[in-house]
């Protein structure tokens, strides 16, 4: 084991203050939780609603962001295209761009009356705002930023060593991405999936926005809450510790499992 | 040692730098701090006063230079659970009694004053494209139908204006506030919602379709200063000046009724 190196001591205050900012929040909102009456509304139908769409919605949005986004990774890192810190910035501006506004940019692309929307709802008949559809698409748009920047980083720091020799031996393209290309990658994987499931879970800003807001067709958790902070504190924060406690345990337990594998 | 000597120097040039850049830090928000409780004026009003006020604001500002109005529009419950929160608003305007009953409770506010009236009515998007005519096509399950969420002010009117009506609404979504709603109509993305008459005067994408007055369609604007604010001269001036004839001729000229 090597020797461990001692952090000095400002760094030690600073990373304290830094924890605190994070952790009180949390204090805050478990000393405002009503405890008893907690299974109560955690079973209300409201609730279940909001659970069941969030959890599909935002693997259904991880799925899509990993079928899309690793290809993306992989001509950002490896194809040399003109015009290609372009399609960087494109990829990554919802991470700058206020959810609300990237909602809006929706409506106005896949909306009934949008570039794509409207000729989409012609043909097919489909309505992407107010369904399901709705609130995939936002979560994805949100959450997928965060697996391409992973992946991309990863692929860049790849030996090309291992990959040239699978080569060598006669490995065709798909072969070399599938057996050693993405096995090489996978905890920079595991982790942009995880980064990305996380945005999509916590979705909001976009969501109501795009999908708008109904019980059981469209309002997920976070919307669930905001809706029931108006209406019903005790609700709102009940609601609020159920996706604290996902989060959390998800984050806490596939991170280390994933990170240890390295 | 000179290496050693030299990394420590380093060491010190870059602490020294990182103290003076906290130090920036701490003497500007110092100076922000002292400005921002000058002579500010923190007024929350229902999302269907914001034109209004907007214009409200302007002329108060002309006519009292030294206070600055900041304007904070939202729904009107999400405003209620600010200041029940303790955010330090000197004024609240509210689209509904009920929501300034429920500050009154908390001890918030005093002695609330009507000093506006509104109206509801079926808001469609320009041309009426799915050829809504009046409160009944709420129930009908093919349109795109929108209201305000149960906990805003026009959310609790629209749903009380419906059940009068003997009418099952198929709501496609329940939106935060009227504005969010009334955006939706305009791009077309509903066919049809229930706003406010000023709401629909103020736009030019959509238009208004009448509520029978058996229905009650309407609803009364109370004001009030905020019993801790902060800047309490102000708040006062800023209501008398809502209450005064030349507000309420803004607020006329934007739709409202007034007491």
């Amino acid at each position: 084991m090597t020797r461990r190196r001692r952090n000095p001591l400002g760094v030690v205050i600073l990373a304290a203050i830094g924890l605190a900012f994070f952790a009180l929040p949390l204090v805050g909102l478990l000393t405002r939780a009503p405890w008893t009456d907690l299974p109560h509304l955690l079973t209300s139908e409201v609730v279940l609603d909001a659970l069941r769409l969030s959890l599909i919605s935002s693997l259904i949005a991880t799925s899509l962001s990993a079928l899309l986004g690793v290809p993306l990774a992989l001509m950002l890192a490896r194809a040399e295209f003109p015009g290609r810190s372009l399609v960087r910035g494109l990829v990554l501006l919802p991470l700058v761009l206020p959810p609300v506004v990237a909602g809006t940019a929706l409506l106005f692309t896949l909306g009934r009356r949008g570039v794509i929307g409207q000729p989409l709802n012609e043909a097919t008949g489909l309505v992407l705002p107010f369904s399901i559809w709705g609130v995939v698409i936002a979560a994805t748009l949100v959450a997928m930023p965060f697996l391409v920047i992973t992946v991309e980083s990863a692929v860049r720091n790849l030996d090309p060593k291992f990959e040239r020799a699978a080569t060598t031996l006669g490995a065709g393209r798909w072969e070399v991405l599938r057996r050693v290309t993405l096995p090489m990658i996978g905890p920079s994987l595991a982790a942009g999936l995880l980064l990305a499931w996380a945005r999509a879970f916590g979705e909001f800003g976009a969501t109501i926005t795009f999908a708008g807001n109904l019980q059981g067709r469209t309002q997920t958790l976070p919307l669930a809450v905001f809706v029931a902070l108006e209406q019903d504190r005790d609700t709102a924060v009940a609601i609020s510790l159920v996706m604290v406690a996902i989060s959390l345990g998800v984050l806490v337990l596939l991170r280390d499992r994933w990170w240890r594998a390295r | 040692m000179s290496l050693q000597q030299a990394a420590c120097n380093r060491q010190q040039a870059v602490s020294g730098r990182a103290a003076s850049i906290v130090l920036v830090l701490l003497l500007l928000a110092s100076a922000c701090g002292g400005s921002a409780s000058a002579n500010q004026v923190l007024v929350s009003a229902a999302s269907s006063l914001t034109n209004a006020f907007a214009d409200i604001e302007q002329a108060f500002e002309e006519k009292h230079p030294g206070i600055d109005i900041l304007l904070n529009v939202a729904g009107s419950s999400l405003l209620r659970e600010q200041i029940l929160g303790g955010a330090p608003v000197d004024v609240f305007a509210s689209a509904n009694p009920a929501v300034m009953q429920m500050v009154m409770d908390a001890g918030l506010a005093d002695e609330p004053a009507i000093f506006a009236g509104n109206r509801l009515q079926i808001g469609v998007p320009h041309g009426n494209p799915a050829g809504v005519v009046g409160i009944e096509d709420f129930a009908d399950e093919t349109l795109l139908i929108g209201l305000c969420a149960e906990a805003v002010p026009c959310g609790v009117l629209a749903r009380d204006i419906l059940t009068d009506a003997g009418i099952e609404p198929a709501i496609d979504t329940s939106e935060p506030d009227v504005r969010s709603l009334l955006t939706k109509l305009e791009v077309g993305e509903l066919d049809a919602g229930i706003v406010y008459l000023t709401d629909v005067l103020a736009s030019d994408k959509v238009i208004g379709i009448e509520i029978p007055d058996a229905l009650d369609p309407v609803t009364d604007y109370l004001i009030a200063v905020v019993a801790d604010a902060p800047n309490l001269s102000g708040a006062q001036d800023f209501v008398a000046f809502v209450l005064s004839a030349e507000g309420q001729q803004i607020l006329t000229a934007h739709g409202f009724t007034t007491p």
